[in-house]
């Protein structure tokens, strides 16, 4: 069976995009699933591209891979839950300033 | 009793909404009027980006219940979010933004302002509009806001300014709409001289209403991720202890 290239490219991006959605349940870290969902959109737009509707493609890319990343993570910070592995605050949190 | 008051209204409505759907005939008679659109829409807008020809001059109504849509929507999300105590310390949890956030914001600003204008002013030339720019240009605006919060985390935002902006672009839209109702009975029919297709000034009134709707959804957009980031975070959840959740 002849697969074209430009159809090997969207299987690519098709897993990917798979791959990404089921990342987004499974993730414990909260800031890599709102990225991971970054990257589903990413890979829509990418497909609407090849489907000929860059209008639609730049939109997915604005909208899903852009304000909503923003917006969850805003989210997330609002409810304390914006936690990087390893990484801590160079300011005390205000637990740590009354424990001290 | 008010529950039971609420669940008949929804039951209600529910059965109103089902009554009026059944009556409707979906599908019927069958919209062909899409290979109409593509073949006479250079000619009669004079856009060569038929997306927009479509957008803006021949369904601008629906583009005008869009914006109303999205304007509803950031008005609750400003109600919301407006009631947060405001004495508390809007940065006080967050990490510093440090150097490299700092630089990159004063390097990305100009790009993404000129991106978002480009993007806007040739809807009717080249894929993308109003509507893309503007979020493009809310986006430029927020790196701002996240480098560099400030005291109160609005990193300077005045939101009387951005909500004058935005008034200011939905009054043109709707100002244009009712020119051109006045001027050939038809409301946001698309007007002026088409130029010559292909030019950025072409189209008649299409680059002005995408103007306007760039504004619109930018400021909107500017001033809801502005409001999110004012919000005071909540104190760190740590992963050691899951039972004390932040308060």
């Amino acid at each position: 069976m002849e697969i074209d290239l430009q159809t090997l490219f969207a299987l690519v991006i098709v897993v990917l995009v798979l791959v990404s959605a089921v990342l987004v349940l499974v993730l414990e870290n909260m800031i890599g699933a709102v990225a991971v969902s970054g990257t589903v959109s990413l890979g829509v737009a990418v497909l609407f591209v090849l489907l000929h509707a860059p209008d639609v493609a730049m939109t997915e890319a604005v909208v899903g891979a852009g304000l909503s990343g923003v917006v969850l993570a805003l989210g997330l910070r609002r409810l304390g839950l914006w936690q990087l592995d390893g990484v801590t605050s160079d300011r005390p949190t205000e637990r740590e300033k009354t424990d001290a | 009793m008010r529950s039971i008051a609420a669940l008949l209204f929804a039951g209600g409505l529910a059965f109103l909404l089902l009554i009026i759907a059944s009556e409707l005939g979906f599908g019927e008679p069958a919209m062909l009027i899409g290979g109409d659109i593509l073949a006479k829409a250079p000619d009669e807008v004079g856009a060569s980006n038929i997306v927009t020809a479509v957008l803006l001059g021949y369904r601008g109504i629906d583009t005008l219940g869009e914006l109303s849509i999205l304007f509803a929507a950031a008005t609750a999300a400003g109600l919301v979010l407006v009631r947060g105590n405001k004495d508390c310390h809007a940065g006080a949890n967050d990490p510093v933004g440090g150097f490299i956030l700092r630089t990159g914001a004063d390097l990305l600003f100009p790009l993404l302002l000129v991106v978002g204008f480009y993007i806007i002013l040739h809807g009717h030339l080249t894929p993308g509009g109003g509507f893309q720019g503007g979020v493009i240009l809310a986006a430029a605006f927020f790196v701002l806001v996240l480098a560099r919060p400030g005291a109160d985390g609005s990193g300077g935002m005045n939101h009387t300014a951005i909500a004058f902006i935005e008034g200011l672009a939905g009054v043109g839209f709707i100002g244009l709409g009712l020119w051109a109702l006045v001027d050939n009975g038809n409301f946001l029919q698309p007007m002026l001289s088409q130029g010559v297709f292909g030019k950025l000034l072409s189209a008649g009134t299409l680059p002005l209403l995408s103007i306007a709707v760039g504004l619109k959804v930018g400021a909107e957009l500017a001033g809801l991720m502005t409001q999110l980031a004012e919000q005071p975070a909540a104190p760190r959840h740590d992963p050691a202890h899951p039972g004390d959740r932040p308060s």
